[in-house]
């Protein structure tokens, strides 16, 4: 029984971080049906606003060491507004464009921001050591569970709350959902077309900063593509959990990481390596089967 | 129909591969005749990814659906490549999972390039029956399992690729003689598949996929066959890419390559193959001046070079820069015609069907319209509903 819990709790944290990273990559898809490559690297950035700008070998830590309240919200500062900067230089001018054409744009951006990482602090990767207390494990019976497993989980249902709460009953949230269904109508309806846009590129950035965070706590080490592979599992399971629904996002994530660590502990050893391909086998499977997605939003639908 | 009017005709129709062909013939001469080893180096390797990207855009660009999985075709045919005529010395060392009779022979290059082409269109056929019938981003996204998948098993199937270690000892084939030949192949076969019925079906099916289904086209099975013909110009590439550094190893196909390809395509406009073509020119040539300039140039006996890295940033903003003032690219999503052609007569059977054309209407110019690669329309609905004011 309790090794299950502990494969369980493990799932449960892990899906949750992808959870928050899908949020951030589906809240910007839902307005502006833009898959957004350059999200792995305002991750990047989140966490190299922890140290100060060097191109030495070993990281010098400064905002990293502030207390924990002032250190997120000065991080979040820093990628609100990395994001708000690249949307109004990058994707306002670009948003007429076809979805290829944004991509491609969004790719190029990050392309930007990793070789100005790498011009800044040079390529190699860095330990940074935040917050090294939460990886003591705290005992639940006979179940260990690492003190960010629980901040992990702890702060994505508070912010998934904080954030159902903003959608369903500010003013903005409810014009930023009725921008995702239908942007042309919202517009007509008076729903302003650059706040909603913004407000989405803030949450995003603001996800993005606490994913970071979450993130480098747990494996202590930043590097300048560290966001890539937490981005592309946030686009999978952005897709798999239905484009442009925001619950779907959620429970995508979730699918992703509960996929992850199930076949790591299901797998026989030899085939371990290999757990990664298998993750990807899912996706096609989920794909062939629900080919919408697992929550098929209303405007998913194509019309004809 | 007199013999000269069969020329004008063929000449007329074919311009889009001729042209294309003899720049990049031109290209290859005054390289040659430059003598620059750096040079002649940059241009095969911008041939190497003409082969790519016209494969690519054999798929993406007839189709619609936006491919991130090419580059396991790429990874499939170097390994491919491998396999046949690496090494004969070392060969079970790296990969003594091989059949036995693979390990005791080798392919000469030129066979070994092919067959490691028809290999990627096989594994292209098994992946494309389980995967074609997906649509829009959720096909997007099943090709970059594809190509996570290849990955993942390349990396770790030690037996067969030598895992993330690097196989050397792959006969040097490739000089820009064989990479513009295969250009030239490649460019010619989009242009015949893209102007035969299946790539016209395709085409229609990418401006209007209801209206396609409605005319009798089976979507599945013609998105099939441009997979598989795609896949077999991005596996040449790969042989080409393997015969060409000599050593392979899986971490150069992953990311860094299907985006650089990708962007090349759209950069030059990716509903054509002209755009396909001049799209990779430009980047490419983009790249060298940066990398030149990152070097340092002489003025005045004064060596001035930018900083280290102002080539990849600059790089980024110059692709930017491109999709915000062209958003359908370079080529606008138009194919070359002749320079000239408007003030070339006509020739008589062109006249004459551009006559029929206008006097019946609708249904040829729609076909017409297509087969020019006019850029796609974007439902009207799409582009108001983003079009801030």
């Amino acid at each position: 029984m309790i090794p299950i819990l502990q494969v369980l709790v493990d799932a449960i944290s892990l899906g949750s971080l992808y959870a928050l990273a899908t949020l951030g990559v589906g809240l910007v898809f839902g307005v502006l049906r833009l898959i957004n490559f350059a999200y792995g690297d305002f991750i990047t950035v989140a966490s190299y606003a922890l140290i100060l700008p060097a191109a030495g070998a070993t990281a010098e830590v400064f905002i990293g060491r502030w207390p924990w309240p002032f250190l997120v919200a000065a991080v979040v500062l820093v990628v609100v507004i990395l994001a708000l900067v690249s949307e109004f230089l990058v994707f306002r001018p670009l948003r007429t464009a076809k979805p290829a054409v944004l991509m491609i744009g969004s790719f190029a951006l990050g392309y930007i921001i990793q070789n100005a990482i790498i011009v800044v602090y040079n390529a190699r990767p860095k330990a940074v050591g935040i917050w090294s207390g939460l990886g003591e494990a705290i005992q639940f019976g006979g179940l260990r569970v690492p003190g960010l497993q629980i901040v992990t989980i702890v702060a994505t249902l508070s912010l998934l709350g904080a954030l159902v709460l903003f959608l369903k009953r500010s003013p903005f949230g409810i014009q930023m959902r009725a921008a995702s269904e239908d942007f042309l109508m919202a517009r007509m309806l008076g729903v302003r077309g650059n706040t909603v846009i913004g407000t989405a590129f803030v949450i995003s950035g603001f996800l993005a900063a606490i994913v970071s965070l979450l993130f480098v706590a747990q494996v202590g080490v930043v590097s300048f593509h560290m966001g890539v592979p937490l981005m592309l599992f946030a686009f999978i399971a952005t897709v798999i959990g239905g484009m442009g629904s925001l619950t779907g996002a959620v429970i995508g994530g979730y699918a992703v990481g509960f996929a992850s660590i199930f076949l790591q502990a299901l797998l026989p050893e030899h085939l371990r390596t290999f757990r990664d391909a298998f993750v990807f086998a899912v996706v096609i499977v989920i794909l062939l089967v629900w080919p919408q997605g697992l929550v098929m939003s209303r405007t998913a639908r194509e019309r004809v | 129909m007199s013999a000269r009017a069969l020329v004008r005709t063929g000449l007329a129709r074919n311009a889009t591969p001729i042209v294309l062909s003899g720049s990049m013939a031109l290209i290859v001469l005054a390289t040659a005749a430059a003598n620059s080893a750096l040079l002649d180096r940059t241009v095969t390797e911008a041939l190497l990814r003409v082969v790519f990207v016209v494969g690519l855009y054999i798929f993406v660009g007839n189709s619609g659906v936006v491919s991130f999985g090419h580059t396991a075709f790429m990874a499939v045919g170097a390994y491919a490549t491998a396999w046949q005529d690496c090494c004969s010395m070392t060969k079970s060392f790296y990969m003594p999972a091989l059949p036995k009779f693979m390990l005791e022979s080798t392919v000469p290059p030129p066979l070994a390039t092919v067959g490691s082409g028809v290999f990627a269109s096989l594994f292209a056929v098994a992946v494309g029956v389980a995967i074609i019938r997906l649509s829009g981003i959720g096909a997007s996204i099943a090709t970059f399992a594809v190509l996570a998948i290849v990955n993942v098993v390349f990396s770790n199937w030690d037996s067969l690729t030598a895992g993330t270690s690097t196989v050397v000892g792959i006969p040097g084939y490739t000089d820009h003689w064989v990479g513009l030949l295969w250009a030239v192949i490649a460019v010619a076969a989009a242009h015949v598949y893209q102007t035969s019925r299946f790539g016209l079906s395709l085409r229609v099916s990418r401006e209007d996929e209801v209206a396609a289904k409605a005319a009798g086209v089976d979507i599945v099975r013609q998105r099939l066959i441009a997979f598989v013909i795609s896949a077999f110009f991005v596996g040449v590439s790969g042989a080409l890419y393997a015969h060409f550094l000599g050593t392979i190893s899986v971490d150069a196909f992953y990311l860094d390559v299907t985006f650089i390809t990708l962007a090349m395509l759209v950069v030059g406009g990716m509903n054509s193959l002209s755009g396909a073509v001049v799209g990779v020119v430009a980047v490419s040539a983009l790249i060298e001046v940066l990398r030149q300039l990152e070097h340092g140039f002489g003025v005045g006996g004064i060596t001035i070079s930018v900083p280290g890295g102002t080539q990849e940033i600059g790089l980024g903003v110059a692709l930017l820069l491109i999709l915000i003032f062209r958003q359908s690219g370079i080529t606008g999503n138009r194919e070359i015609a002749w320079p000239l052609s408007r003030l070339m007569p006509k020739p008589p059977a062109e006249a004459a069907r551009a006559a029929r054309a206008s006097a019946s209407g609708a249904a040829d110019w729609r076909l017409s319209t297509v087969a020019g690669g006019v850029p796609a329309r974007e439902s009207s609905e799409q582009q108001q509903r983003r079009g801030e004011s």
